[in-house]
């Protein structure tokens, strides 16, 4: 690793077979090292990284100070022990480290790769590969280095690989060597090739390759086409040879993989911080001190010398204010223990524990657990702003099913009743021997129609199995695989293959098919192939009969509008039903065909050829040429699949944006794709105010796409606010700052149609109490004040080649600013190296917590340049998982890790932090006012053992217990409010000003620890007349208040109360006890007399009565004003999460079993009355083939790749039940929410814009009501309240004042769910538990299932309450 | 330095990973116990103000009643404190203290008269009091060597936290030390002035005044403890002292280091004023108080020098009862801290019924 570095390459030459030649420019050889030590390294680099720890420095620092007799205070052993013990266990833990790391590169350094050398093959390393060296690939082995690919087994030098490792991209690529090299079939040859290859220097650019060889005084361009890179696959391939360019650590994988950096949490940071601060506050304090000593000595402790002389060195008082600093030092030193860190892992740990038996998180299909595996970013989980998601294996599953289709105006494949008994899958293999068994469908009426032999069905199938460019494979009779070059068409195929028309084989010319068990052969005629602008392709067929077809599928906006004016009809009916595919995110396509008759073809044919033979334009001509055939096609109906989501996908999107979490997707995949996939995962949704798509090409462009989008969006927000919207920012201010319970309580003084029974009452819109506030005059602020401001649902889609310029220095925070205003971001096309850099920008620009989740190699870098790095261990491989922080295999676990572990992480440590402080603050500030007593000397208050031991022993469990067990609020109750995430986000429990309040109370602590006892025992005496004021009895004093006031305050901290709680609780306070009576035993003196001063105190101390009426006082003026100040706070300002904990309370009380069933039924009636709402107008999606590539229509009719191995790659059949499907379903557009900003003023009530789904949009207010809502009045008779109406935040002041100025004035700031929920509460939860869970229910529901009671009270507003409904539509 | 985390065992993902169809095909789900599942039964307290307040009342009751026994024992207590420093001119010790030098062979007495307006009960115990004098210094309270006050003579090395105290003349000190070394030296005698004229000397008990553990445990004579004079041979008397270590006292159970003034001395104070008990007065019979109300006369032998530093001298009587020596302060505390306490209570009712949410009230009434 410590490589000489060189001058940075310009160039790189490498000449084939020339080992002595390319040596001359020391390229770096294919050894990998990325271990950091070996055995003789090891300790001394170790110990030099450990120390450059500061706190390890600084506590070796203070341990040689410590040997100093004039300035040590403290033995020698409080601080080397807590030291050593520290170093030991960081060595041994980077030494594992370092050993599995040398493992795992001595087994890839040691893989076997066959090298080409003096003519024949040799078994090499593949550490001793060298740039230059011709090796040879066998098919589905690992690319050694970065090869140039010179000849394969196959013909044109054509092979392929898999990149999964690389770009996460599953389907298989297509390399092609050099044409003159192609034809070096064997070694022989090869050994006398001695071309030479100039190209760039090594870098990180996967897709870019530039190079030249020069080769018989000829010169070939290289591409990356010619390229294998270092991580691929070899596959379908028998063999190949290629040269190697990169090897090693210049290999572009090894370049991209990036540099493991050290990930540090905030609170890390802060604290780091923090303890730096407190460093000089030791400092400021050491001065003081120094100071008074100087006073003193000169005032005091010169005269006093002789009975105290200066120690011999000393000769003035200054130099001993000098020696007494540094005493001070040693002995305020615990103010910042070695122990904070050791804890604080050890917290950690405990927490990645809980993660690695999470069972809810085990996913048992794949028998994998999550996995934390760093142990040290536990409690960032709880502090997350942005997810950073790959979409391919993370969101979906990468399975395409055929899931819908409609052929003449008939629908196929839904599923009726939701509700009703589980569909059965269809059973083909009765029908048709060749269907594959993993391919699933549920409606047999498509079944019959096959089997009955509509003509219809029959075309739409045939059309399937002939256009298409799938290659496929028969190893015996019946086995059919499939190798499609995009999933798509593989389940496309599957499914015509299941109905009765089975693709066989092709060649070149013909498609052999078996057409409901006859085999026929068309022949291939032509392939107009697909591509991005024309969105669509065709084959022209002659059946067996002479019957010439075109056969064409695509993008339905581009075909339909090619169809013969007689399809109107059936236009219109399949255009709704691909409106209705598309509003269910299914990729649709639409098929057409066209007969031509002989002449038509040999026109067209001819117009072809020409225009496929012309040397300029040739690309633009065929493009006219297909257009020109492609036309008056007949609509034989569309196609819907599926690409299918990860269970839970989008119920965790929702769930994530409700904890104000922004999800940014980031893919390599196309623009289509990743589109489709944000719609079908409702991050994206048809209500969205607009979506952008930056698509430019030049920095120009896209710096004016980024520019007219905020501008768009500035204008839009400002219409907004300038109508209605003002009011509903205040609305929104009002609702999110009435605090806590009341704010629901005023809120639920309405009703509308919840619960079982209250289906009529119409939700009215009371005046509001206060009037809306005046619009205000938008603030003349610069755009990236008033993007901050932007309201209104925004999505933005860029492409990968625009976010290369918007990356680029002088555009990021105009793309930043943009990006952020919008509320949900996908970036498509965006290379691994991309993905970091996005990453980055928004650890840069916002200085917020972000996590990256993905399951390819692809992913690697953004998950290790984001705070978080989470790895799905899927199917792609595991280097994402290895490269993450944690890692799962359901992207839904998510939700858990976050809103569940994050959070309790992240509040245990942040109650760890503020009482450790707390701790260490009373214990040490004693000495400092101990100081003023005994001229500044830095004599300690306590016995040097209590010191040693007061945070090792003393009071180390119960705080450790509770930074490791304590909860809030159960976990079940954090996902429900997910609001609840909210403090983490903005730091609210760790900040420097909840540490300033720690320290204060600490050192208020440590004020009374010292002058009560000072007061008390100066004069005091024991009951034997012996005076109590003399040092040992006022330390045994003071150290046993100070245990038993900090005992009580962690009781006090301590939330939740286990067995362990308990036991370390008073096992702290019993051995402290226990270990004070033994120090101070006669036996422990007997032995070492010098070293146990404290003989027979303990005894002879806690046997007097004032000295525990003392401790009491003392723990009673401690503990008393923190008592009342938490009470206040809690009574008057309680947070979230204490109301929910207190409602756990009520309940756990009152527990009644009615409440739970109103509840359940509540819920079963929501999910009924939920009707289909995908009719609205859906923006269409088309999904055409999308991981679709041009050019293999061309590969096919060329024959190139008419050789297919016996590999089976793609088997694109669902194999999962879809009963998930329905729930999918079911749940589906419920997710329009917004992120709720905790001011409230930062996100204005959107939803009003928004309007089509008024009640759903206000599911952000639903949460954050739920703050308010969940307690139940007991006291209030139930259902008296009825009448009262429902409040909308959607009153339009006017409209308010309008027909409802009868109604009684409500107060409005309830959103109608939260309205509904305490409705609900008072109908059934007359007694209150059950009235509890409803509440709750209701709130479920509002998250999952609001979609019938969005029906429902949608409906109402239109019936009873036209104002509203006016408004609806007029925002519409 | 390439830190590149790139690992070789990535390339082998597609490899490595088992399949379902492994051979080892054992479910790693984790255990469901309430441990690790973090269900664990807890308690979980919350400050409702159906337990805050009630508490708060319950402190104050029970601190107020406290704090009044606590008041009045301590009220009930005689002291009398005396100071013979001499700092005044006109004070009987002002010429003693003038004219110190550590050597003087001869002593200084002076004598201090006053009056005690009360009887004083029950054993009376006499303290002496210093005042700016550093006992609790660091370098001060180090200067010992526990070994050799137990004891452990032994190699005739006294430790050298001693220092500057360790040697003198090249003989090692014993006992060693600058608190050793300081040993308070006045000797105190009291005298009541009987109304007929007469000076009648009060006994005073000179043990019993240390430390049980002290006594028995810390300090030891080395050897046998018989001859003292032979086992002290070959160290020399602290630089201060006027006599060697083995001639403080005639008694031999009060000689040496486990002579009880000597303890009490070394006995480190917690602050710089402080006092020490001196002797006891124990009470003769039960009829007759320990001390007449009347006139007294205090009897110093003038050895201990404090105005150097501007310390300061008493002379303390006082008696005792089950909770010690006179402290007013416990009592007023307790009080102060009950009556606040109760009155918070109070406060944060109002309040809490006032602004507090009603759910908690609720809860409370239920």
């Amino acid at each position: 690793m410590f490589r000489k570095r060189f001058p940075p390459e310009e160039e790189r030459r490498v000449r084939a077979n020339d080992r002595e030649y390319n040596e001359k420019f020391q390229y770096a050889s294919n050894c990998i090292m990325t271990s950091k030590y070996n055995v003789i390294t090891f300790l001394p680099v170790n110990l030099f990284e450990q120390f450059q720890e500061v706190a390890n420095t600084y506590f070796l620092f203070l341990l040689i100070l410590q040997l100093i007799p004039q300035i040590s205070s403290l033995s020698w052993f409080t601080t080397i022990v807590p030291l050593a013990l520290v170093l030991i266990i960081t060595a041994v833990k980077d030494a594992t480290d370092d050993y599995f790391r040398h493992k795992s590169d001595n087994q890839v350094n040691n893989r076997q790769s066959q090298v080409l050398i003096r003519g024949s093959l040799q078994h090499e390393k593949w550490m001793n590969v060298r740039v230059g060296d011709i090796i040879k690939l066998e098919n589905n082995q690992f690319v050694a280095a970065d090869l140039l690919l010179l000849s394969s087994t196959e013909p044109h030098g054509l092979c392929y690989i898999e990149t999964a490792e690389l770009d996460g991209e599953t389907n298989m690529k297509v390399r092609q060597s050099v044409s003159v090299t192609s034809e070096l079939g064997d070694p022989n040859n090869l050994f006398s090739f001695d071309g030479e290859v100039v190209c760039e220097p090594p870098n990180n650019k996967l897709d870019r390759f530039c190079g030249t060889l020069y080769w018989r005084d000829k010169k070939y361009t290289l591409t990356n086409q010619n390229m294998l890179l270092r991580g691929c696959v070899l596959r379908n391939t028998e063999a190949c040879y290629g040269l190697v360019i990169f090897a090693g650590p210049d290999t572009k994988l090894m370049q991209n993989s990036g540099r493991t950096k050290f990930k540090r949490t905030s609170i890390d940071r802060l604290m780091n911080t923090l303890v730096l601060w407190i460093f000089g506050f030791l400092v400021c304090m050491g001065v003081i001190l120094a100071v008074g000593d100087a006073v003193w000595e000169r005032e005091v402790g010169s005269l006093f010398q002789s009975y105290l002389p200066w120690d011999p060195p000393v000769n003035n008082f200054l130099f001993n204010a000098f020696l007494s600093f540094w005493s001070y030092v040693i002995i305020l030193n615990t103010v910042v223990p070695i122990s904070l860190y050791v804890s604080v892992e050890v917290i950690r740990l405990g927490h990645s524990y809980f993660i690695n038996w999470d069972q809810q998180m085990f996913c048992s299909q794949c028998n994998t657990a999550a996995e934390a595996r760093t142990t040290t970013l536990n409690e960032e989980l709880g502090q997350v702003e942005y997810i950073f998601s790959d979409k391919t294996g993370t969101l979906t599953q990468n399975i395409m099913s055929f899931n819908k289709c409609s052929i003449n105006g008939q629908t196929y494949g839904e599923v009726t009743d939701p509700l009703g008994p589980q569909a059965k899958r269809l059973d083909f293999t009765p029908f048709n021997p060749l269907a594959d068994l993993d391919f699933c469908f549920y409606d047999d009426t498509l079944l019959e129609s096959v089997k009955v032999g509509d003509s219809h069905t029959h075309k739409f199938f045939r059309l399937l199995s002939l256009c298409h460019t799938v290659m496929s494979e028969e190893k015996s009779e019946g086995e059919l695989v499939y190798k499609a070059q995009s999933p798509d068409e593989g389940a496309l195929v599957t499914a015509a293959r299941n109905f009765g028309f089975v693709f066989r084989s092709r060649t070149p010319g013909t498609i052999t098919t078996t057409e409901m068990g006859r085999p026929v052969t068309y022949t291939l005629l032509a392939i107009l192939d697909f591509n991005n602008i024309r969105k669509r392709m065709s084959v022209i067929v002659r059946s067996p009969e002479g019957r010439i077809r075109l056969y064409c599928k695509g993008a339905d906006t581009v075909l339909l509008e090619r169809l013969h004016p007689c399809n109107q009809e059936l236009m219109n009916i399949t255009s709704d039903h691909l409106n209705e595919y598309a509003a269910d995110g299914l990729r649709t396509l639409a098929l057409a065909y066209r007969d031509l008759s002989e002449d038509e073809w040999e026109a067209w044919s001819e117009s072809h050829r020409c225009a496929d033979k012309a040397s300029d334009c040739r690309e633009d001509r065929v493009a006219a040429a297909y257009e020109q055939i492609e036309q008056d096609m007949m609509l034989l109906g569309a196609t819907a699949i599926e690409d299918k989501l990860q269970e839970g996908v989008p119920e965790t999107i929702a769930v994530l944006s409700l904890a104000n979490i922004k999800i940014w997707v980031l893919t390599g995949d196309k623009q289509e794709t990743a589109v489709n996939i944000g719609y079908s995962c409702k991050m994206l949704t048809d209500d969205m105010t607009e979506v952008f798509i930056i698509n430019g090409h030049t920095v120009q462009s896209v710096r004016q796409e980024l520019r007219r989008a905020r501008e768009r969006m500035i204008e839009l927000s400002r219409t907004r606010d300038g109508g209605k919207e003002s009011g509903m920012e205040g609305w929104g201010e009002a609702y999110f700052s009435g605090n806590g319970l009341r704010g629901g309580q005023e809120g639920d003084g309405t009703e509308s149609g919840g619960g079982g029974g209250g289906g009529g009452k119409p939700p009215q819109c009371p005046p509001p109490p206060p009037p809306p506030p005046p619009p205000p005059p938008p603030p003349p602020s610069p755009p990236s004040n008033l993007m901050d401001n932007v309201s209104g649902e925004f999505a933005l889609i860029v492409n990968g080649h625009s976010l290369a310029h918007a990356l680029e220095a002088d555009m990021e925070t105009e793309f930043v600013s943009t990006a952020c205003a919008c509320k949900a971001v996908i970036c498509c096309r965006v290379t691994p190296l991309q993905k970091a850099q996005v990453v980055e920008l928004i650890k840069t620009h916002k200085k917020a917590v972000t996590l990256a989740i993905g399951d390819g190699a692809n992913d690697v870098s953004m998950i290790k340049s984001a705070h978080i790095g989470v790895g799905i261990s899927g199917q792609e491989g595991i280097q994402a998982v290895l490269s993450s922080d944690y890692s799962f295999s359901q992207f839904r676990f998510l939700q858990r890790l976050l809103l569940v572990h994050g959070r309790w992480s992240y509040l245990r440590m942040c109650r760890f932090l503020c009482y450790f402080f707390y701790k260490n603050f009373a214990f040490t500030m004693v000495h400092f006012w101990f100081g003023f007593f005994c001229g500044f000397s830095a004599q300690t208050v306590y016995d040097q053992y209590f010191i040693t031991l007061y945070n090792i022993v003393y009071t180390s469990l119960p705080v450790l217990a509770m930074g490791i067990f304590d909860q809030d609020v159960p976990d079940h109750r954090s996902l429900e409010y997910p609001k609840l995430y909210e403090p983490g986000q903005l730091n609210l429990l760790f900040n420097k000003k909840e540490f300033f309040i720690c320290i204060t109370q600490g050192i208020y602590t440590s004020v009374v620890l010292f002058f009560v006892p000072y007061a008390v025992l100066s004069d005091a005496t024991q009951s034997n007349g012996v005076p109590l004021a003399d040092y040992q009895t006022f330390a045994v004093t003071t150290a046993t208040a100070l245990v038993i006031v900090v005992s009580v305050q962690i009781a006090l901290d301590t939330g939740f109360w286990t067995v362990i709680n308990h036991v370390f609780v008073w096992g702290s306070v019993g051995c402290y006890f226990s270990i004070m009576l033994a120090l101070h035993s006669q036996s422990l003196f007997r032995i070492f007399p010098n070293q146990f001063h404290f003989v027979g105190s303990a005894q002879s101390t806690l046997l007097q009565p004032v000295v525990w009426l003392t401790i009491a006082l003392a723990t009673a003026i401690c503990i008393v004003p923190v008592l009342a100040f938490r009470f206040l706070k809690l009574d008057l300002k309680p947070q979230l999460s204490d109301t929910v904990r207190y409602t756990q309370l009520v309940r756990q009380k009152k527990r009644k079993p009615a409440g739970r069933s109103v509840g359940s039924a509540w819920r079963g009636v929501g999910m009924v009355a939920e009707g289909r709402l995908g009719a609205r107008g859906g923006s269409r999606r088309s999904g055409y083939a999308f991981a679709h590539q041009e050019g293999f229509g061309e590969l096919i009719t060329s024959g190139k790749n008419m050789r297919l191995s016996s590999q089976a790659l793609a088997n694109f059949a669902s194999r999962h039940s879809s009963s998930w499907i329905d729930t999918l379903r079911r749940k589906k557009h419920n997710h329009t929410h917004t992120p709720p900003s905790a001011s409230g003023e930062c996100s204005p009530a959107p939803s009003c814009v928004s309007g089509s789904l008024p009640p759903l949009s206000n599911s952000s207010s639903v949460l954050g009501g739920s703050q308010e809502t969940p307690i139940e009045e007991e006291t209030v008779p139930a259902c008296d309240v009825q009448p009262v109406p429902a409040v909308s935040t959607k009153t339009h002041p006017a409209a308010a004042a309008g027909p409802e100025s009868a109604a009684p004035p409500g107060p409005a700031q309830a959103s109608s769910s939260s309205v509904l929920g305490s409705s609900a509460v008072r109908c059934h939860g007359g007694d209150s538990p059950g009235g509890w869970t409803l509440s709750l229910g209701s709130v479920q529901e509002a998250l999952f299932g609001w979609k019938g009671f969005a029906g429902r009270s949608g409906a109402s507003n239109s019936q009873g309450l036209p104002p509203v409904a006016k408004e609806t539509s007029h925002i519409e | 330095m390439m830190a590149s985390s790139y690992s070789a065992k990535d390339e082998d993902g597609h490899i490595t990973v088992t399949g379902p169809g492994g051979a080892a095909l054992r479910s790693k789900k984790p255990e469901n116990t309430a441990f690790k599942q973090q269900r664990l039964p807890a308690w979980q307290p919350i400050l409702t103000a159906g337990t805050v307040l009630p508490a708060f009342f319950i402190i104050g009751l029970i601190f107020i009643p406290i704090g009044i026994g606590l008041f009045v024992t301590s009220n009930n207590i005689r002291e009398f404190e005396i100071d013979y420093t001499g700092v005044d001119e006109s004070s009987p010790c002002f010429n003693c203290s003038q004219n110190f030098s550590w050597n003087s062979t001869q002593p200084c007495t002076c004598s201090i008269p006053f009056s005690l307006e009360q009887s004083y009960e029950n054993n009376v115990f006499m303290y002496y009091g210093l005042s700016n004098f550093y006992q609790n210094h660091r370098r001060y309270v180090k200067s010992r060597d526990d070994s050799q006050l137990n004891g452990h003579l032994g190699s005739l090395k006294p430790s050298k936290e001693c220092e500057p105290y360790a040697k003198h003349e090249n003989k090692p000190i014993a006992p060693c030390g600058a608190i050793a070394n300081s040993m308070f030296n006045d000797t105190l005698e009291l005298f009541y002035n009987d109304p007929n004229g007469t000076k009648i000397l009060i006994p005073l008990r000179a043990t019993g005044i240390a430390w049980w553990t002290d006594k028995h445990v810390k300090f030891g004579n080395p050897g046998d403890g018989l001859n003292l004079t032979a086992e002290f041979q070959g160290t020399t008397k602290p630089v201060n002292w006027r006599k060697p270590v083995y001639e403080l006292d005639s008694d031999p159970l009060n000689n040496g280091f486990i002579n009880e003034d000597f303890i009490v001395w070394m006995r480190t104070a917690a602050l710089p004023t402080f006092r020490k008990l001196y002797r006891i007065i124990s009470r003769k019979d039960n009829m007759v108080p320990t001390l007449l109300r009347g006139n007294y006369t205090l009897e110093v032998v003038y050895n201990y020098p404090v105005r150097s530093f501007e310390g300061r001298k008493r002379m303390i009587l006082s008696t005792i009862s089950w909770m010690g020596g006179k402290n007013p302060f416990l009592g007023i505390a307790y009080i102060t801290v009950g009556s606040v306490c109760f009155f918070l209570g109070v406060v944060l009712l109002l309040i809490h019924h006032k602004y507090g949410n009603r759910n908690n009230s609720a809860d409370i009434s239920n």
